[in-house]
Formats: C-alpha cells, sequence, structure tokens
C-alpha cells in the first residue's frame, strides 16, 4: 500500500500527539488513580466525576472550552503565550492537549483498578522490614502497578489516535500541522475523488487499533508474569 | 521486654491491654474477632491506638495521652519489629533471593546479626533462592517469609497465625524452625494461633484474649 505525502504526514503526526498526549497522561494519571484509590477526601466523589467527565461528554465540548481558555483570547492562552511565548491554538501542541484531556480518564482508572489490586498487606510487610513508605511506593506498589500502568498508556495512544471532536474543535483541521489520522479521513471523505485515501487511512487505523490492543495484552501479561500473577 | 498498655477504639469494637511480655516465645489465642491480630498490628504500628503506651526494650514505641497531651509514635519502618502473616506476604515480584534481603538491606552492617548464608541454611531454603514466589509451595513460601523477618535482625518477631493455612504434614515441617528461631537467633515472638497444639509445642507462656481484653496469663 502506497501512502502519498498528506497520508504519511496524517500518520506521522499522528503517533506524535498520540506519544506526546500520552507522555503527558503519565504521571498526572498515576497520581489520581492512587489518589482516588487509597485516600478519602473531601468532596471525592466531585474530583472522581470531574476528572472522568471527559469519556462521558461530547468531545466538543473539552475542545470548546479548551478553545475559550487556551485561545488566544483565552485567559491561559494569553498568559503562555506573553509569558513563554507558548500558543496552543491551531497547532500540534493544542492537538496534544486535547487527545491527552480526552483520554486521561483511561489512565486514571487503570491506575486506579491496578492500585485497588494490590493487597495492601504486601505494603505493611515492606513498611515492618524496615522500608519508609516512599521507599515502600516505589518497591512494592509501583512495580505491582506496571501491568495496569502499560494498559493505561497504551489505551490513552490508542484513544490519541482516534480522538477527532476535541482536536477539530480546539485547534482545527489544518494539514501538516493540526491533521491526524481521523481528521484527515474525514477530510479524504469531502474530497469528490477522497475515497481511495479514505480507504487507504482507514485500513491504517484498523490495524493501529488492532496491534495497539494486542500489544496492550502482549505487555500486560508479561508484566503480569513478571510481578508473578498467573493468569488463565 | 514488651510493656503495653493501650486503648484502641474502631467503629464498635475497643481492644484495651495492659500487660508485660517478656518470654521468648508468648502465644495468644483466642476466638476469632477478639482482638489478636489488631494487637499484632498495633504493636507493629500498622494501627495507631488513640491513647497509651507501648515500649520495646524500654524504646517508647507509642505515647499518646490526651491529659497531658504527649504524642509519640514510632512508625513501623523504624520499630524494628518483624511481622510474619498467615500467607508469608512475599513480594510477587521479587525472586525468593531478593525477597529475603529486601529487610536486610534497610539495615546497616552494625544492626546486622544473621547473614545470608545462616539464614538460607537455618530455614533449608538454598534451592529456592532464585525462584518467583508463584512457583513455591505454602511450605516454602512460609519458611522464607519467616528467613526475610529473622534476616532483618528485628527485636521482637510477631507471628500472625503464621501455620494455619498449611496442611499438618507441612504444619509440623515448619514447627521446628521456630524453635529454631528461639534457640539459635534468640528473637523474642509473639505467635497468634487458634491451635492448643502449636501452643504447647512453641510458646512458654499464653495470654488469652475475648472481646478485645486480656482475660487470662497463663505461663
Amino acid at each position: 500500500m502506497n501512502l502519498t505525502e498528506p497520508e504519511w504526514q496524517a500518520l506521522a503526526l499522528s503517533a506524535q500527539v498520540g506519544v506526546w498526549a500520552t507522555l503527558l497522561c503519565l504521571l498526572p494519571g498515576i497520581s489520581c488513580g492512587w489518589l482516588l484509590a487509597r485516600k478519602d477526601f473531601f468532596a471525592k466523589p466531585a474530583f472522581e466525576a470531574l476528572l472522568f467527565m471527559p469519556m462521558v461528554l461530547p468531545p466538543t465540548v473539552p475542545g470548546y472550552l479548551l478553545l475559550v481558555t487556551f485561545g488566544s483570547q483565552g485567559s491561559v492562552g494569553k498568559w503562555l503565550k506573553n509569558n513563554f511565548n507558548v500558543e496552543f491554538v491551531f497547532n500540534w501542541k493544542g492537538a496534544v492537549l486535547a487527545s491527552a484531556i480526552i483520554a486521561f480518564p483511561l489512565m486514571v482508572q487503570a491506575a486506579k483498578l491496578s492500585v485497588q489490586m494490590i493487597d495492601r498487606r504486601l505494603e505493611q510487610a515492606a513498611s515492618t522490614l524496615g522500608s519508609s513508605p516512599f521507599k515502600v511506593w516505589f518497591t512494592v506498589t509501583l512495580p505491582l502497578m506496571l501491568p495496569g500502568i502499560l494498559v493505561g498508556l497504551i489505551m490513552v495512544f490508542s484513544r490519541s489516535l482516534g480522538e477527532f471532536g476535541a482536536t477539530i474543535t480546539f485547534v482545527g483541521n489544518i494539514a501538516g500541522e493540526t491533521r491526524t489520522l481521523p481528521l484527515a479521513i474525514y477530510s479524504a471523505t469531502h474530497q469528490v475523488d477522497g475515497d481511495a485515501m479514505a480507504m487507504r487511512l482507514i485500513f491504517i487505523s484498523l490495524a493501529f487499533a488492532f496491534f495497539a490492543l494486542l500489544l496492550s495484552n502482549i505487555l500486560s501479561r508479561r508484566a503480569e508474569k513478571w510481578i508473578g500473577l498467573n493468569r488463565a | 521486654m514488651l510493656n503495653l498498655d493501650f486503648t484502641f477504639q474502631r467503629d464498635n469494637f475497643c481492644l484495651h491491654i495492659c500487660t508485660k511480655i517478656d518470654a521468648p516465645i508468648t502465644g495468644i489465642s483466642g476466638p476469632s474477632g477478639s482482638g489478636k491480630s489488631t494487637l499484632l498490628a498495633v504493636i507493629a504500628g500498622l494501627l495507631k491506638p488513640q491513647c497509651g503506651h507501648i515500649a520495646l526494650n524500654n524504646r517508647t514505641l507509642l505515647s499518646q495521652h490526651s491529659v497531658d497531651k504527649t504524642n509519640a509514635f514510632i512508625p513501623p519502618h523504624k520499630r524494628k519489629v518483624g511481622l510474619v502473616f498467615q500467607d508469608g506476604q512475599l513480594l510477587p515480584h521479587l525472586s525468593v533471593r531478593n525477597n529475603l534481603l529486601y529487610g536486610y538491606r534497610n539495615i546497616s552492617e552494625e544492626q546486622r546479626h544473621f547473614s545470608l548464608r545462616e539464614i538460607v541454611e537455618l530455614f533449608e531454603i538454598d534451592h529456592l533462592l532464585e525462584r518467583k514466589i508463584n512457583t513455591l509451595s505454602g511450605g516454602e513460601k512460609q519458611r522464607v517469609a519467616l528467613g526475610r523477618a529473622v534476616l532483618y535482625s528485628p527485636e521482637l518477631l510477631l507471628l500472625d497465625e503464621p501455620i494455619s493455612a498449611l496442611d499438618e504434614r507441612l504444619k509440623h515441617q515448619i514447627l521446628p524452625f521456630f524453635l529454631r528461631i528461639k534457640s539459635e537467633c534468640k528473637i523474642p515472638m509473639i505467635y497468634v494461633t487458634h491451635s492448643p497444639n502449636e501452643i504447647e509445642f512453641l510458646t512458654d507462656t499464653r495470654l488469652i484474649m475475648n472481646n478485645g481484653q486480656l482475660i487470662a496469663n497463663e505461663s
């Protein structure tokens, strides 16, 4: 299958956006997942609802809110532009931000579940063997969270590849800058002679999705084996 | 010597203990829900009583008094009190060797009373060192858990029904190892069990608990 220049561009941009969005979600996702699994605090249900809202909202809603906040006239956008010369709107960095926000709940959910599955007595045993809470976290909790974190990362990456609504609302559909795979498919379906291009990109999307899920499965099995869990 | 005088309250359950423990092996028995495991968790520092005083070998582990507002609490990782759970709680992502060395690496050379070699020979686990935890039998896991706890050179070893999950054959294999800890390692132990046989075989002093209180102290 020979891809044209714009198709390669969309593919590369999607991978770039996916990788950055995944990295952006990593630490906050693990932190929020751990917080939700282990701590009780004031307004926890409201905090959790807020974190998971991007999963149930129409993606255009966070997209529009991002535009209002991070746009050139938005409060945060103006501040970032004036102080750091950083702009999110209508460029690939905005696509990363939109993808990360939409996919963030997947990372939080995976991290939360992985913490909930850890037997707390393992951590207690480690603390009675002289490990400080900090050391227990890094030598027991984090390694045992690994399968969940891996699954979360791959889910975030896959979701980022498929992100459409928030991206097009926030950063538009600019070839070579913000036109990721789903946006390129959308554009192709609106071109008179775009059917072949759309089909090629659809095949690539299908392959990406399949291999991402396959990789997620293989890696999580390996990680489970590494931490000594048996799975049927 | 362990001095206990504290009250721990959670929901409708109240654990109130006032006693001194200085036997090489002290057995604690009592019906389920009487507070045996809670007592061990309090001594280990995993639970914090609302008030009272706990001292181990004249070192204050807890001093919590509402009247004069004194407040001292030594966290579990600074207590030098080992705890072995019913199912060992070995770290599944580490090999047997690294489980054994987990606590050992947390203490200084001067604090180490035993070497890995000594412990491996004492508990007969040499052939298991490179194995993953999920490949061990129940008896092997408990021997590794005991070895790990002893290698940490604790001042006191708490054993929470350490062999109750094993079958009779394995129990008889493991029991002599506790006597070895007593005679060779000289670490005082508090041994929680439901089994009169284990109490009879191992312990020098027996405490009986019911409904959060000690109701008998037999030597």
